[in-house]
């Protein structure tokens, strides 16, 4: 539930807000809904994992990869344009899981 | 316990956060560039295209129609002059801002501001050689001639209605990886741009070298090795051209000079190689009767390219060719009456003044027998992530003082710039040369020609011409000041005002020839003329080998057509080659020979000559003639701690051909006394066991295209952002002069007709984003010495199949 929910608003407001903004819903996400602190990390993690990663290949395949292929190649990454998406959906994970996490951490101390 | 857990794990979020929000060091902060909603992601374009496109633009008087064609190079068609230069500043904007920021940043010593302390150097150097004072005194010249004040106002218009649209997303990748935004574009951007290209053309000096040699070996060696006309050469205008109008009196020397080249007085280096050809033949030589026009001006290749390829009308002009991002106007192209093209002059136009302060505080300098006042320039430098800079520079009525102490001079940089000298440079003078493309864009005739060339200054290009009226031209060009013969060869006593340039050689007594009698002219940056001119420019040129391939070429040229024009640009044969390589075969002693030498040596006897990407040859000679350069003249030229110049490629063929018992071939460090002979057995030696050291036995990997290492690189040198190493052919001083990243920029052939056909390609493309499909799809038409055919439309209304799609502004 709490990953549909945050995959559904860090989704729609990467469109107009900084991209940190997700941080602050998977934090509020988990607050309110998560059950478990693996379940709100993962949950937010995968979430923006998967916004991230999406939101990265809906420009990138129209694009052929070609810039991607070239900025990859600005990184300690071997030469391929996956490691850079993976990269991407990484860190944007990270921040989700690590926000989320916060969040069910201060709704359990509250508790 | 459990606040102390959700608190430390909002701390480690907040931090992660931060982390990814911070720039360290030159990586950018990872979260900006990498999220997908506004980093680097972003500025991945879709292969798909919009065919129609409308935009609201404020400040247009009129409704703009801009079609794309297939290598998306724009074609503007503008109901005004106005519109026409806001649109093309609006489209060079779309496609090239990040070059023109940082370029324009560049010449105005502002790079330190985006990338801190480690460009504070290359900055200092540009505060202290005027380049923002020399831009400022451009944009005065232009704004007071009322056509050229709308050109660069209105391109500024464009630009910044592009770049007030810009949202932060949509940033070019590169302010995305150094993490800064664009600004507003002033008039004087488009100054600071042209300023560039006169130091790159115009802005070498040898005068400290050459005052260096005088000094440490006399006056009557420097006139031997340093001659004020090359051995071999073959002028631009042909020998023989009468002179028809009457010379000013030329000045005399001043008193120091004549005591400077008296015996008994004891007391950014010019690159070779920098250079282009362009030339034009008569229709009396080509299939259809009609002149035919070339021009491949050599410059550092980068990514994205120099040049931007557009077509622009309005209801006074319809012109095609390429343009310099961040200048209005094409600098080199066609329209349907003429065509022309440049290459450098390399005209003496910067001179260095000894200057003789007061006292330490340095605020009056002796000139004409009394005190001046010298004037101070605050120059305040932003440092990113430090305290600003602030540097005082001081002018004398010559100009910049450009290194006051030797402390001030960077080490290991710009050993060419004297110490304690003032600079007197061309580019710094109010000049309006805008106005020159201006009427070129516009040309109908010869005479049109003639009248724009009046209006250009810096740096001096030797403009080629043809007409569908069949009239060719060329004529040396630019704003030359009048000069004693040899004037700023060596440094100069700035007191005495002898010594001051005398005012100009007027403009229509430039060297110049009209349908000359071989039925073709042509330049690559050799002797303007032959000695008889009356003028002195310069004492030495670009070496006559390309001019000579040339003229050899079209000389002997019949029935040409674009494509035969075209060959010939790829043209690989070396003159140099041909001067020097049976005498050095014949000072060759193969009896000491090993095994490796004497198959390289059967592979030059062989070698046709030309330095083609697969021959073998090629790397033998190459090596083998820089070798017998460098140990003709180490001994002498590279010592330690003094600047000096070392003897042309031109002169050295001299002591080749025609001194080989010339004591400069004798080793100073060795006991025994070197000839010829010696040298170039001794330079044979080194340079097979260099090639056999770096790629083994003679054999595939000695091929000339492996060599010689060619590539483009990125503007900012970004690793993935570049065209990689490539095999090619051609070197420095043959017509196809591709040399390492530097080469022909730009290659364009015109065929003059009733109906003007031109080609043309640059290594890239039009787009400077490496996210999109025309950041480099012209690259390999380039790579393989093929040109587009250029579609150069009538109308707004013409249909062509090459259009992709429009844009209309309105």
């Amino acid at each position: 539930m709490s990953f549909l929910i945050i995959l559904i608003l860090s989704f729609a407001c990467g469109f107009f807000l900084p991209w940190w903004v997700a941080a602050i819903v998977a934090f509020l996400a988990a607050f309110f809904i998560s059950k478990t602190s693996l379940q709100a990390f993962c949950s937010g993690f995968a979430a923006l994992f998967v916004v991230w990663a999406v939101l990265a290949l809906l420009k990138s395949l129209p694009n052929e990869n070609i810039l991607a292929g070239r900025v990859v190649q600005l990184f300690p990454l071997p030469n391929n344009w996956i490691w850079l998406l993976m990269v991407t959906a990484l860190v944007g994970g990270l921040v989700g899981g690590m926000a989320a996490l916060s969040g069910m951490l201060l709704k359990k101390a509250f508790k | 316990m459990k606040f102390v857990k959700a608190f430390f794990s909002a701390g480690i979020t907040l931090l992660l956060i931060w982390v990814l929000k911070t720039k360290f060091g030159d990586i950018p902060p990872l979260g900006d560039f990498l999220n997908p909603a506004t980093g680097f992601w972003q500025n991945a374009e879709s292969k798909n295209i919009i065919p129609t496109e409308n935009l609201r633009i404020k400040g247009l008087y009129d409704k703009v129609t801009i079609k794309y064609d297939e290598h998306r190079i724009p074609h503007i068609f503008a109901n005004n002059d106005h519109d026409l230069y806001f649109a093309q500043g609006y489209v060079t904007a779309h496609d090239r801002l990040w070059q023109m920021d940082i370029q324009t940043r560049s010449a105005s010593g502002r790079l330190s501001e985006i990338v801190g302390p480690k460009a504070l150097e290359i900055d200092q150097y540009h505060r202290r050689t005027g380049m923002v004072y020399a831009a400022e005194n451009a944009l005065k010249g232009m704004f007071k001639n009322p056509v050229s004040r709308l050109m660069v106002n209105a391109y500024t218009e464009g630009v910044n209605n592009y770049v007030h649209q810009l949202a932060p997303e949509n940033y070019p990748i590169e302010f995305k990886l150094l993490s800064y935004a664009p600004e507003e574009w002033k008039p004087i951007n488009c100054a600071l741009l042209l300023k560039l290209m006169s130091e790159t053309l115009a802005g070498g000096s040898d005068q400290f070298g050459m005052t260096n040699n005088l000094k440490r070996f006399g006056a009557q060696a420097v006139n031997d090795l340093f001659p004020d006309y090359p051995f071999h050469e073959d002028p631009i205008i042909p020998v023989g051209t009468k002179w028809n109008f009457k010379p000013l009196p030329i000045p005399k020397p001043s008193a120091g000079f004549l005591a400077q080249m008296t015996e008994n007085i004891k007391s950014h280096e010019i690159m070779d190689g920098v250079g282009s050809n362009n030339w034009a033949i008569s229709g009396s030589k080509t299939a259809n009767g009609y002149p035919i026009l070339a021009n491949d001006p050599h410059l550092d290749l980068s990514f994205p390219s120099i040049w931007y390829q557009l077509q622009m009308s309005s209801p006074t002009v319809n012109v095609y060719g390429v343009s310099l991002p961040g200048s209005p106007c094409i600098i080199i192209g066609y329209n349907q009456k003429i065509s022309w093209g440049v290459t450098n002059v390399d005209a003496d136009v910067l001179d260095w003044y000894q200057v003789k302060f007061k006292d330490q505080t340095k605020s009056e300098y002796w000139y004409n027998n009394q005190w001046n006042k010298v004037k101070k320039r605050i120059e305040i430098i932003k440092v990113r992530g430090q305290q600003s800079v602030t540097d005082t520079v001081l002018y004398t009525h010559h100009g910049p003082v450009v290194y006051e102490t030797e402390s001030k001079k960077p080490v290991g940089h710009h050993g060419n710039i004297p110490v304690g000298n003032a600079m007197r440079w061309l580019a710094h003078d109010e000049s309006d040369d805008i106005m020159a493309f201006h009427l070129l864009n516009r040309g109908k005739n010869y005479n049109d020609y003639r009248q724009a060339l009046k209006y250009y200054s810096c740096p001096a290009q030797n403009f080629v011409f043809a007409s569908s009226d069949k009239d060719i031209a060329v004529t040396p060009n630019g704003k030359f000041p009048l000069k004693f013969k040899d004037q700023g060869k060596f440094i100069l006593d700035g007191s005495d005002p002898a010594n001051d340039w005398h005012g100009w050689i007027p403009a229509e007594q430039n060297p110049t020839v009209k349908n000359p009698l071989r039925g073709f002219v042509s330049s690559a940056n050799q002797s303007s003329t032959d000695q008889t001119y009356p003028y002195y420019i310069n004492w030495k040129f670009e070496q006559y080998y390309r001019g000579k391939r040339i003229n050899d070429k079209l000389g002997a040229l019949k029935n040409a057509t674009a494509d035969s024009i075209r060959t010939m640009q790829m043209d690989n044969y070396s003159i140099l080659a041909q001067d020097v390589l049976p005498a050095m075969l014949n000072y060759l002693d193969p009896s000491k020979m090993n095994r490796d030498q004497l198959e390289a040596l059967a592979i030059i006897k062989k070698w046709d000559k030309r330095y083609d990407a697969n021959s073998t040859g090629a790397s033998i000679f190459n090596k083998w003639w820089s070798k017998f350069y460098d140990t003709t003249w180490r001994d002498r030229f590279a010592v330690k701690d003094i600047f000096l110049k070392a003897p042309s490629y031109d002169r050295t063929e001299k002591l080749l051909l025609t001194e080989p018992n010339s004591n400069w071939f004798d080793n100073m460090h060795t006991p025994i006394k070197e000839t010829c002979a010696d040298i170039v057995n001794i330079a044979f030696n080194a340079a097979i066991n260099d090639l056999v050291r770096k790629y083994g036995k003679p054999g595939i990997k000695w091929q000339w295209g492996v060599v010689k290492k060619t590539y483009i690189n990125h503007l900012a040198g970004l690793p993935g952002f570049g065209s990689g190493e490539f095999s090619a052919g051609g070197t420095g001083g043959v017509i196809n002069a591709l040399k390492n990243n530097n080469g022909p920029s730009w290659r364009m052939v015109v065929q003059m007709g009733p109906v003007v056909k031109g080609y043309g390609v640059f290594p890239g493309g039009e787009s400077g984003n490496p996210g999109s499909f025309y950041y480099n799809d012209m690259f390999k038409t380039w790579k393989h010495g093929k040109l587009n055919e250029l579609l150069f439309l009538n109308s707004a209304t013409e249909s062509s199949g090459r259009i992709k799609s429009t844009l209309i502004l309105n």
